[in-house]
């Protein structure tokens, strides 16, 4: 009868409150550099201890230097919220990942990889992605500045329990077709607010044969469907893959572990608010082409013509057309771009550096463009390094920064110039996010290493460097 | 927590849907020691001196009217403190971006959700009282009155009501549930020991790997 998400949430539920919200114990709390300091001085303000520092660890990315000789000084903007979140951990005896820890790296990237959330646990952060989880089956619930100091306090966080949607995923995704190009489709399909207060769980054979870390992709973008949480069943591919990690259990600890993670998938009967199914096989890469990432299209299509919209939508889609300069009707390919992004919570892990490593084969990128690679965390870094992916990139002429949330969220103070086009692999295209008058589109590490070989936007299946 | 006191002053209209945080506070105006977040709301757009918050009259705004999915994208807290540090007290809009109206409970703001009909009502008298007239939100009538007759009901959830009306202490609330909390610790390092105890997140080969 219950669903995956009835499984987790009821037995993290320490009670009601009388206002009727709903206390749900946090087993992690994984906080960052942009919002720790404000937290920890609310923290001593109201004069509440720290209930639970054993289980929470503060990362350093939002505001850290992603230059590759950086220091935590080499930011100046960044400098006082890295010496600030430094301090608070040391003061309140938490886990602290900061410049010096080679296993640094972005919070949502780092929390799967040391198996600090695990399947079936209930992993708070204060940041939209922090659904990113769901993909091996943890509760990720982002919470903002005030709730993180609530979760800090209390190890607890007050909600109101959300309703359930189910997205079963069909058929096969075609070669070539990513988790990335599968969610944008989603968020294009269904339209920003369809997941607001729900839960929602991927199911279906798409889901279940996407590898671990397209899992994470596809749940990282649930905060783009409108959603604040998310889940894919945890299974034998989730288990093997957290085996060995530094915080995962081992030994006896395990073998209890997972008999316990076998339990966690939706019973036959279960019912969910919404049930929706999605047939994926006839997907091809997708590509935004606007200032919202429902502005979704295959890389075969054109932009949108406000004349084809009901009137009501008309102003909204030519105002996005004027910031991203384009004309209605026309190709998205073909289109020239200044500046390639490959980072971020959505994509820059190990296969998706492998993913545009593979489109290289030998080619440079093209003349007045400029390409970045910045790992989602110091240990993905480290290993690309190792199978000598660094050496591919830079040969072609990308550069191979340091890692950090950079680009993305654009709060360290790397941004784009105005009038700037970017293929970016992160999960926002809001006008003015990579920097005022940036063009952004969002796409997965294939099409972005693609665009930038070929100068222009063009299908990763067929394009690279020939376009 | 502040509580919410009744509010009187200037309504500004933004009637667009899926305003996101990165425009309501733009990353740029949140680095830096000491920040104004009231002078960074809407940062990029105040460069236009045509857009509603530019203009001498809708300076002293108290409450804002907006579209669709406010507040989308980032859970930033300071997109709520910049609409604060504004004077900004109350939000109407056709639905909001859901951490983003957490955000605004918990910093004495009120986020108002509107259907159709009476959104397009208060559209239309916003418009029309052009920044020099007065409206007023009374929460504890879930009232809204303004220019001639003008008059708007709305509804706010009991529970969100009572905690802005009397300025609850959202900790204070849940720590008399200290015994259950660690009652469910206990309990938890029976069921599921490895939830309630981690070891340091330091590097081993499998990382990468």
């Amino acid at each position: 009868m219950p669903t995956l998400f009835d499984k987790i949430w009821d037995s993290h539920v320490v009670g009601e409150r009388e206002d009727g919200r709903v206390l749900v114990y946090v087993d992690r709390n994984v906080i960052h550099d942009l919002h720790a300091p404000h937290a920890f001085a609310k923290l001593r303000q109201g004069g509440h201890g720290m209930r639970r520092p054993d289980l929470t660890v503060a990362v350093t990315d939002h505001m850290v230097d992603t230059r590759p000789d950086r220091t935590a000084a080499s930011n100046p903007d960044g400098a006082p919220f890295l010496a600030a979140t430094r301090e608070g951990a040391g003061e309140f005896g938490l886990h602290m990942i900061g410049l010096d820890s080679p296993v640094q790296g972005i919070v949502h990237v780092v929390s799967p990889e040391l198996g600090i959330a695990l399947p079936g646990s209930v992993v708070a952060c204060p940041d939209s992605h922090a659904c990113t989880v769901g993909g091996i089956g943890a509760l990720g619930l982002a919470t903002g500045t005030t709730e993180l100091v609530h979760v800090l306090a209390t190890q607890t966080l007050a909600l109101k329990r959300p309703k359930q949607m189910r997205i079963t995923l069909d058929g096969v995704l075609p070669p070539g077709v990513t988790a990335k190009d599968l969610i944008l489709f989603l968020i294009g399909h269904y339209g920003s607010a369809m997941a607001r207060g729900h839960a929602v769980e991927f199911a279906g054979p798409v889901a279940r044969a996407l590898p671990v870390e397209g899992r994470l992709t596809l749940c990282n973008m649930i905060t783009e469907l409108g959603g604040r949480t998310g889940l894919v069943a945890p299974d034998e591919t989730v288990f093997a893959w957290l085996e060995g990690r530094p915080c995962a259990p081992s030994g006896p600890a395990l073998v209890a572990a997972r008999a316990a993670w076998r339990d966690l998938a939706t019973d036959a009967d279960a019912v969910f608010d919404h049930d929706l199914r999605v047939d994926c096989s006839a997907l091809e890469p997708q590509i935004t082409w606007g200032i919202d990432p429902t502005h979704v299209i295959g890389v075969s299509g054109h932009v949108p013509d406000p004349a084809d919209y009901p009137v009501a939508e008309r102003e909204a889609v030519s105002r996005a057309l004027e910031y991203m300069k384009l004309a209605a009707g026309s190709p998205i390919a073909g289109l020239p771009v200044d500046r390639v992004f490959i980072g971020s919570c959505t994509n820059a892990r190990l296969s998706d550096l492998e993913a545009a490593a593979a489109m290289l084969d030998g080619r440079r990128v093209a003349p007045g463009v400029t390409a970045a690679i910045v790992p989602g965390s110091s240990a993905v870094k480290q290993e690309a390094e190792r199978r000598g992916l660094d050496r591919l990139f830079i040969d072609a002429g990308f550069e191979w920064r340091a890692s950090g949330c950079s680009l993305c969220a654009g709060v360290n103070g790397d941004e784009g110039r105005p009038g700037q086009r970017i293929v970016s692999t992160t999960n926002r295209n809001f006008a003015g996010r990579q920097g005022a008058g940036v063009m952004t589109h969002l796409a997965s590490p294939a099409m972005a290493a693609a665009a930038a070989l070929a100068g222009h936007i063009v299908d990763p299946r067929t394009g690279g460097g020939a376009g | 927590m502040r509580r919410f006191e009744p509010v009187t002053g200037v309504a500004a209209l933004l009637d667009r849907d899926d305003i996101d945080t990165d425009q309501i506070l733009p990353a740029a105006n949140m680095r830096g020691a000491k920040i104004d977040y009231g002078a960074g709301l809407f940062a990029n757009w105040r460069r236009e001196p045509e857009f509603v918050l530019s203009q001498p009259r809708y300076a002293r705004t108290r409450i804002l009217v907006a579209g669709s999915n406010f507040g989308c994208g980032s859970t930033r807290e300071h997109a709520a403190w910049a609409l604060d540090g504004f004077g900004i007290r109350v939000i109407l809009a056709r639905g909001f971006g859901e951490v983003f109206r957490e955000n605004c409970l918990r910093n004495a703001l009120l986020p108002v959700t509107l259907a159709a009909e009476p959104h397009a009502r208060l559209v239309a008298a916003v418009a029309a009282a052009d920044g020099q007239q007065a409206f007023h939100v009374d929460l504890a009538a879930q009232r809204m009155t303004g220019p001639g007759d003008f008059s708007l009901d709305f509804d706010v959830a009991p529970v969100e009501r009572v905690a802005l009306l009397e300025g609850l202490d959202d900790i204070g609330l849940t720590l008399r549930f200290r015994e259950a909390i660690a009652a469910h610790e206990a309990a938890q390092r029976q069921s599921r020991p490895w939830l309630q105890r981690m070891d340091p997140p330091g590097w081993n080969p499998r990382v990468a790997g």
